[in-house]
C-alpha cells in the first residue's frame, strides 16, 4: 500500500505561515496554504527595525539566557518561561537559517552579521536589513514556499477567507471551511491539521500601526467555537507613530536603536522652530527619567511616559499631542544606511525630511500581546520538547496556531525585534510536532463521514446568505470605525474601571446596532462586503474580550497601566532587593531592619499583588458573551520582580 | 491651495467580461488625506455624485504604507501606489483607473499572478541544504549587501510592467521586475550557483532580448530600483551565458 500523504491546511502567509509551511514541506507533507491575498504582501512586511538574537559579535557578553530574561521581564513576567527561553535559545540559528536564505542583513566591515540596539535591552542583539527588516524576511521565506510550490508540495489559495474549522462528532478538527473571495464560493478541505497563522487583531482599534487584513477575525471564529482566548487586555501601544487618516505608520524603535531621542520643548507651547531651540530648554524625559536606559526603555515605559508628557505635563510640541523624535545629530549618509527605508517613509507622508528636521510622533497601536491559548511541552529542563504534538495547539485538538495570532511569547509586554523572532520561531519549531500529530492520528480526515464537511460547510453558506439579505440602516464601515474609537477612548494606555465600564456599555450598544447592518453590495463576484460583515461581527466579540479582560484585571502589568493600582515603586527601590527577600524568607525568619521600611511594605504590596494577578486571562465564549477565568503561569526559572529600567 | 472638497472620478468594472464605467464621487477634504482614506470615506457613505447609493468600490490594499505593494492603480494617468499619493499633492477632480496590463478582477482590483509565476520561471530562490542547523552563512561584503537590499525591496507592485511598452495583457514578456530578481539571485554567493539556470529563463520566451530599453520602468519604480541597471547587467550576463553555450557546449 503506498505511504499515505500528510496533508496540512495552514491560514496565513505571514512570517509565522510560510514557516510552518516550508518546514511541513521539508517533511514531505502537503500543505495547502491560504491567504486573503498575495502572500508576499502579509502584515509582516511592515516590521521595520530587526529580529533579535544573541549572538554576541561585539564582545558584550551577550547570551541566550541573558535575551531570555530580558524578554520576561519586559513582559512583566506573565509569560510561560520554558517556552520563552526555548525561543530565545533558538534565535541564533533562527538568524543564520536566515541569512543563508538570502536575507540580505547589514554587515559589519569584516562582512559578518550586523546588530544593533532596541529597546529593553543593554545590549546590541538587533539583526536588520535596513529598516525594512520584516519585509525582508517575509520575501526569504516567500521564496522558499514558492520554491515548493513549483516543486508540487505547496498548492496557495490566495484571495480565499478563512471562515472556520470543521470539528467531527468528538470535537477535533479535520479541516476548515473556506471562502473563495473573487468567486464568493464556500468550500470545506479537509487536513490532518489546521494552523492558524492569521496575525494580530489590531484592526479592533481602528486606526493603528497594522495593516488592513489584521482583524483578528480567524482568532474569533476559533473562538466562537470553543478555542480559548488568553490575555486579551494586553494590547501593545507603540509610542512612536506618525498621525494619518487611514492609518498610523509605525516610526521603528530602530530610529531610538540608533541613537534617536525623544523630547520636548520645556516650555508649553513654546512657538519655535525645533533646531533653533537650545539643549538646555529641551527636555528629554525618557533620558532624564531612565538614565540607565534612556530612550530605549520598553515601549510600554515609554508610552506611558509620552502620555503623561503631553496629557499631565500639557509639554506637547505646540499645544497638540505630539512629541519630537530626533535624529538631526547623525549624518544624512548614516541615517541613509541605517534607516532609509523608515525615513523615506516620513518624508513620503508628512513631507518633512527627518534628517533636517526633528520628526513629530505620537503612541498608537500596535500589536497584541495576547491571543489564542496554544499549548507547549516542556522538557524538564527549561526548554521545549519539540517533538511534541501539544506544542502551540489551541485547546481545539488538531487546531495550532502561531506567530502573532498565539499568545505565548511576550507576556504583558513585548520588547522589540522579538515580535518577528517569536513569528519565525513558532512557525519553524511546530514542525516536528505537527508531524507526529499526523502520525498518531486513528482517523484521518479521510475516514471522517462527509456531512461533517458538508454541514460545515452548508452552516457557513446559511451565515452569508444571512448577511446578503441584511438591509438595515448601519454602514458597517462606519460602525467599525465607532467601534475602535470606543477602544481609543477607553482602553488604551492609561487605564480606568469607570471608563472601561463605559466602554462595555458602548460596545454592546454597537453590538445592537449590528443586527440593523446594511450589506453594502449583495452581487457575488469578487464583492469583500459580506466578508466584511462578518468580520465586523468578529471584531465586535474580540472588542468585548480585550474590555472586559482589562476591567477584571485590576492591577498594573506591563502594558495594562491601571494607576489606581499602581503599587507605587519606591524611588531608590532596587529589584535585586526583592530576590533577597524572598530568600530570606524561605530560609529563615525576614529580617525587618534589613530593608527600608517603605521598601519592605512596597515588596508585601508586590507579592501579594503576584498572587492574586500573576496569571494568565482566559477567555471562553458562554451565552455570547467573554467568561474570564485565570490559569497560572509557568515562572520556574526566573523568579518574577519587580521591573526597573533606570 | 487646500480644496474644501475632493471630488474623485473612478473607472469601475463589476466584472472581468463586464463593460466599465465612470462614477464620480464628491468627498469631504481632510488633512494629509490620501487616496486610501478617500475610498475608505466612500465605503462608509457610498454615494456617488448624481445622489444614488451604489456598491463601495473594490480596491486591493494592505499595509498602507508602501512596503507590501498592494494598492497599484493608475492616479491622474500614472501608476502609483494609492497609499502614498496624497491628495493634496494631485491635480483634481482625481482620476482614479485599474491597472490595464493585467487581467481585471472589479473596480481597481486586477489579478498579478503573472508576476509571481516569472518568479518561478526564473527561479527566484535559494537553494539550500535544508532548514537544520548547518552555522552562518556566507560572508559579504556591506558594499555588495547594500546593492542586494535595493534590488530585493522590489515588493512585486507591478508599476514597472504597467508603464513598459512591451509588457502588454497578453504576451508573455517576463518585464523589469523579474529580470532585476534575477540579478538579485545571481549575485548571492550561494544563489550565484544557479546563475545558468535563471539566465537560460531569461534567454527563452518573453525574455530580456525583448526589452525595447524604453527606460520608463524605472521611472515609475516606488522604491528607486535601479531597474534599467539590471537590465543591462542581466543582458551582458546573457550575453556571456550565449557565449558559453557556443563555444564550451
Amino acid at each position: 500500500m503506498a505511504k499515505r500523504t500528510k496533508r496540512f491546511i495552514v491560514i496565513g502567509g505571514g512570517l509565522a505561515g510560510l514557516a510552518v509551511t516550508m518546514k511541513l514541506c521539508e517533511a514531505k507533507a502537503e500543505v495547502l496554504l491560504v491567504s486573503y491575498q498575495a502572500v508576499k504582501r502579509s502584515h509582516s512586511v511592515c516590521a521595520q527595525g530587526g529580529i533579535n538574537a544573541a549572538i554576541d559579535t561585539k564582545g558584550e557578553g551577550d547570551s541566550p539566557e541573558i535575551h531570555f530574561y530580558d524578554t520576561v521581564k519586559g513582559g512583566d513576567f506573565l509569560a510561560h518561561q520554558p517556552p520563552v527561553r526555548d525561543m530565545c535559545f533558538q534565535a541564533p540559528a533562527i538568524i543564520h537559517l536566515m541569512d543563508r536564505l538570502g536575507v540580505p542583513f547589514n554587515r559589519t566591515p569584516e562582512g559578518h552579521l550586523e546588530f544593533r540596539r532596541f529597546g529593553g535591552t543593554l545590549y546590541s542583539r538587533t539583526a536588520f536589513s535596513g529598516a525594512t527588516t520584516g519585509q525582508q524576511l517575509l520575501y526569504a521565506l516567500d521564496e522558499q514556499v514558492r520554491k515548493h510550490e513549483h516543486d508540487g508540495l505547496v498548492t496557495k489559495m490566495e484571495w480565499h477567507e478563512y471562515l472556520g474549522a470543521v470539528l467531527d462528532a468528538d470535537g477535533v478538527c479535520r479541516g476548515a471551511v473556506l471562502h473563495d473571495l473573487r468567486t464568493g464560493a464556500i468550500f470545506s478541505e479537509g487536513g490532518d491539521a489546521v494552523v492558524l497563522a492569521t496575525g494580530g487583531p489590531s484592526q479592533v482599534y481602528g486606526k493603528t500601526t497594522g495593516s488592513t487584513v489584521c482583524n483578528g477575525a480567524a482568532a474569533m471564529s476559533a473562538y466562537l467555537q470553543g478555542a480559548k482566548y488568553a490575555n486579551g487586555e494586553f494590547i501593545q501601544i507603540h509610542p512612536t507613530a506618525i498621525p494619518g487618516q487611514d492609518k498610523l505608520r509605525l516610526m521603528s524603535e530602530s530610529a531610538r536603536g540608533e541613537g534617536g531621542r525623544i523630547w520636548v520643548p520645556r516650555q508649553a507651547g513654546d512657538p519655535r522652530d525645533p533646531l533653533t531651540i537650545p539643549e538646555g530648554e529641551r527636555y528629554y524625559f525618557l533620558e532624564e527619567n531612565h538614565p540607565l536606559f534612556g530612550n530605549l526603555v520598553p515601549r510600554d515605559v515609554a508610552s506611558r511616559e509620552i502620555h503623561d508628557v503631553v496629557y499631565n505635563q500639557k509639554l506637547g510640541v505646540g499645544g497638540k499631542s505630539m512629541v519630537y523624535l530626533d535624529l538631526t545629530h547623525h549624518t544624512e549618509e548614516y541615517l541613509e544606511d541605517r534607516l532609509g527605508g523608515i525615513l523615506d517613509i516620513y518624508q513620503k507622508f508628512t513631507g518633512d525630511d527627518p534628517k533636517k528636521v526633528p520628526m513629530k510622533i505620537f503612541p498608537a497601536v500596535h500589536y497584541s500581546m495576547g491571543g489564542i491559548w496554544t499549548d507547549y511541552e516542556d522538557d524538564g529542563h527549561g526548554l521545549i520538547d519539540h517533538k511534541s504534538p501539544r506544542n502551540q495547539m489551541t485547546s481545539i485538538p488538531g487546531l495550532y496556531a502561531a506567530g502573532e495570532a498565539d499568545y505565548q511569547y511576550h507576556g504583558a509586554n513585548r520588547l522589540g525585534a522579538n515580535s518577528l523572532l517569536s513569528c519565525i520561531y513558532t512557525g519553524l519549531m511546530m514542525g516536528p510536532g505537527l508531524i507526529n500529530y499526523s502520525k498518531n492520528l486513528t482517523r484521518h480526515y479521510e475516514d471522517i463521514p462527509t456531512t461533517v464537511f458538508s454541514q460545515a460547510r452548508l452552516n457557513w453558506e446559511g451565515r452569508f446568505q444571512a448577511i446578503k439579505k441584511m438591509k438595515g440602516k448601519e454602514n458597517p464601515h462606519q460602525l467599525h470605525q465607532e467601534l475602535g474609537e470606543v477602544l481609543l477612548a477607553h482602553v488604551m494606555i492609561v487605564r480606568e474601571n469607570s471608563k472601561l465600564e463605559k466602554a462595555i456599555i458602548q460596545i454592546s450598544d454597537i453590538e445592537t446596532r449590528f443586527s440593523d447592518i446594511q450589506c453594502l453590495d449583495t452581487s457575488d463576484w469578487a464583492n469583500p462586503e459580506p466578508s466584511f460583515v462578518n468580520q465586523l461581527h468578529l471584531m465586535i466579540h474580540l472588542a468585548k474580550i480585550i474590555a472586559k479582560g482589562a476591567l477584571v484585571r485590576n492591577e498594573f502589568r506591563g502594558a495594562h497601566y491601571k494607576p489606581e493600582f499602581d503599587l507605587k515603586q519606591p524611588p531608590k527601590f532596587d529589584p535585586h532587593e526583592f530576590v533577597d527577600y524572598l530568600e530570606q524568607q524561605q530560609y529563615g525568619e525576614t529580617d525587618e531592619s534589613a530593608f527600608p521600611p517603605d521598601h519592605q511594605a512596597y515588596m508585601k504590596r508586590f507579592e501579594e499583588n503576584n498572587k492574586r494577578w500573576l496569571k494568565t486571562t482566559i477567555a471562553q465564549i458562554k451565552n455570547n458573551q467573554p467568561e474570564i477565568s485565570y490559569e497560572s503561569v509557568n515562572t520556574s526559572l526566573v523568579t518574577p520582580r519587580p521591573r526597573k529600567y533606570d | 491651495m487646500m480644496e474644501a472638497l475632493i471630488q474623485l472620478k473612478i473607472k469601475r468594472q463589476d466584472s472581468p467580461d463586464s463593460k466599465p464605467y465612470w462614477e464620480e464621487f464628491t468627498l469631504e477634504h481632510k488633512p494629509s488625506a490620501n487616496i486610501i482614506s478617500c475610498l475608505q470615506d466612500v465605503a462608509r457613505n457610498p454615494v456617488n455624485r448624481s445622489n444614488q447609493t451604489v456598491p463601495p468600490v473594490v480596491w486591493e490594499s494592505n499595509c498602507l504604507e508602501e512596503v507590501c505593494g498592494s494598492c497599484t492603480m493608475v492616479i491622474n494617468g500614472r501608476v502609483r501606489q494609492a497609499c502614498t499619493a496624497l491628495v493634496d499633492q494631485l491635480q483634481q477632480p482625481i482620476v482614479l483607473e485599474p491597472m490595464s496590463k493585467f487581467p481585471l478582477i472589479r473596480d481597481l482590483q486586477v489579478d498579478r499572478s503573472r508576476m509571481f509565476e516569472n518568479l518561478k520561471k526564473v527561479q527566484a530562490w535559494i537553494h539550500i541544504d535544508g532548514t537544520h542547523e548547518i552555522g552562518v552563512g556566507p560572508t559579504i561584503p556591506e558594499k555588495q549587501r547594500d546593492k542586494s537590499y535595493v534590488l530585493s525591496e522590489c515588493m512585486t507592485c507591478g508599476c514597472c510592467l504597467e508603464a513598459c511598452p512591451q509588457f502588454t495583457l497578453t504576451n508573455n514578456f517576463m518585464g523589469a521586475a523579474t529580470f532585476s530578481q534575477v540579478r538579485l539571485f545571481n549575485m548571492h554567493p550561494t544563489g550565484a550557483m544557479e546563475k545558468e539556470e535563471r539566465l537560460e529563463a531569461v534567454m527563452g520566451e518573453g525574455g530580456i532580448a525583448h526589452c525595447g530599453n524604453a527606460q520608463v520602468c524605472v521611472e515609475v519604480c516606488p522604491k528607486n530600483i535601479p531597474l534599467t541597471e539590471s537590465i543591462a547587467e542581466i543582458g551582458r550576463q546573457t550575453f556571456l551565458q550565449l557565449l558559453k553555450n557556443l563555444f564550451l557546449k
